[in-house]
């Protein structure tokens, strides 16, 4: 029996305690304030494309997290400022060569930022740990959801009627998309036709479609066109981190947990308890702030030229 | 049959696809951090041996098919149907000449192959991977020339053709290896 033995040798421990270290100075000194938060809670996330992993508790059920979000924005209204946290996260049934149902996560808010200022700040940090690793400089680009999925797809993301969609979806995977929601049609045809014809280095797609708007804020674009305050972040057409200008009304976040409700009823998945302190918290007053979430093992898959998650962790699910 | 989920798909496992037997080569889990979670999937179609993809959504079923790898003996060709026998109970199979395919050039009586039963009916045939035969029709042997490189088709006695070195001759019987179709070596001469 071998497979007491980790993943990984030597070596990639230590690219990955050097990758944590250099993490930590990075905020240091930013003067950005570490918290450590809870991986355990008695509420969590309640999109429907996103399940958290049940843990019976000796007097309450709760759940461990998806991502330290949550308890991050509480510390936010009450004044925290600039946090970051660095830790781990589960998600259940993600488990491939890119996922594991725990992960290290690197989640960070600025207070007082858009998504413009934190995507140059996440441009800084993975150039810097790209420039220690290769003399070539990596390169930056930045585009708009929509002009990536016109090039791509041929069809406005914003404006395309949802039968279209659909029936694009289908053509690019199987007959169970043709009475798919328009978010997860829009996903689909981005993961299959645009993220292999994304350029290589470092990718940052702004502008979300508003129907995949999650936690950001709403807005219009230059064509009128409703659109939300989220990026996403690909690293050699791998995604590596998705930021918001966060939502800090909490009207309209309560609307947008009810909706998510509604969803997860409709597909048959596990009813979630909607997390009333982060409601309370919002009500208080979350800050205007932008935030982002980063995954650090896919990050140290990029950096070390690895083809699998397996192979930059100790201990993946397989082994555990 | 069982239904088996996308989560359960592992190389090797056969399922039906649009009422075809398929047998899964890989499975790709995908996700978005925000979106839903699909799997790619590669097949092999078992009946034409086409390689498919296809994207499912995560926790999607297919039924399972009644697909089984079985070594049976080749018996004999009687012009329509080639029978094949189990050799524990001597169970007899006849294929037809689509789902002999490829192996019918290699097959000798009495090879030991690896029959694919659909629904108790064989639907592939695979011949050894190793096997003798006796060339029938080839250009005069150059003898003493055994160390020129260059080669010329052959014959064999079950009608593939292959190509071997120029020393050999009619009646001399070469080993070949059925998956590639290349010449091993001489077994005996003629």
């Amino acid at each position: 029996m071998t497979d007491w033995q980790p993943g990984t040798n030597r070596a990639m421990l230590q690219r990955r305690a050097e990758l944590l270290s250099a993490l930590r100075h990075f905020f240091l000194e930013r003067s950005v304030m570490e918290v450590d938060v809870p991986s355990l809670g008695r509420s969590t996330v309640t999109d429907s494309n996103i399940e958290s992993i049940y843990a019976g508790t000796f007097r309450n059920s709760g759940y461990l997290q998806t991502s330290p979000e949550y308890f991050m924005k509480r510390l936010l209204a009450t004044g925290a400022g600039d946090i970051y946290c660095l830790g781990k996260a589960f998600r259940q049934g993600e488990l491939g060569s890119r996922h594991n149902p725990e992960f290290s996560l690197l989640e960070w808010y600025r207070c007082g930022w858009d998504e413009y200022q934190l995507m140059n700040e996440v441009a800084e940090l993975i150039s810097q740990l790209h420039a220690k690793k290769s003399s070539q400089s990596l390169v930056i680009t930045q585009r708009s959801y929509a002009d990536c999925f016109i090039e791509a797809v041929g069809v406005d993301p914003h404006s395309a009627e949802l039968g279209q969609l659909q029936e694009m979806a289908v053509a690019a995977a199987s007959a169970s998309w043709a009475d798919e929601t328009r978010a997860n049609c829009l996903d689909l045809l981005f993961s299959q036709l645009v993220e292999p014809q994304l350029p290589l280095g470092l990718v940052f797609v702004h502008q979300y479609p508003a129907c995949q708007s999650a936690l950001a804020q709403l807005d219009s674009n230059t064509q009128g066109q409703l659109i939300s305050r989220r990026f996403e972040v690909f690293l050699n057409r791998m995604e590596l981190a998705n930021g918001y200008l966060e939502l800090t009304d909490s009207a309209e976040q309560r609307e947008r947990f009810a909706a998510d409700i509604k969803q997860r009823k409709l597909t048959g998945k596990a009813p979630i308890p909607i997390d009333q302190h982060l409601l309370a918290a919002l009500d208080q007053g979350l800050p205007s702030c932008a935030g982002v979430a980063l995954g650090v093992d896919r990050l140290l898959m990029q950096l070390e030229g690895a083809d699998s998650i397996a192979k930059v962790m100790p201990f993946s699910w397989d082994r555990c | 049959m069982a239904n088996y989920s996308t989560n359960e798909f592992r190389s090797g496992l056969k399922l039906m696809l649009d009422g075809d037997p398929c047998s899964i080569l890989e499975n790709e889990f995908v996700k978005p951090g925000k979106g839903q979670a699909f799997n790619r999937v590669k097949l092999r179609n078992l009946k034409t041996g086409r390689v498919l993809e296809k994207t499912f959504k995560s926790g999607e079923t297919l039924e399972g098919a009644d697909v089984m790898d079985m070594d049976m003996q080749y018996l004999y060709n009687d012009g329509d149907f080639w029978y094949f026998m189990e050799p524990d109970s001597y169970e007899q199979h006849q294929a037809t000449e689509n789902a002999v395919g490829d192996a019918l050039q290699w097959l000798s009586e009495q090879d030991i192959c690896v029959v694919t039963l659909y629904n108790g009916a064989p639907l592939s045939v695979v011949p050894p991977n190793h096997v003798e035969l006796e060339i029938v029709e080839t250009d005069p042997g150059l003898r003493g020339d055994t160390a020129q490189g260059g080669s010329k088709p052959a014959k064999l006695a079950t009608g593939a053709t292959v190509k071997v070195p120029l020393f050999l001759d009619q009646g001399d019987v070469i080993k070949v290896d059925t998956r590639t179709g290349e010449y091993q070596g001489r077994v005996k001469e003629s």
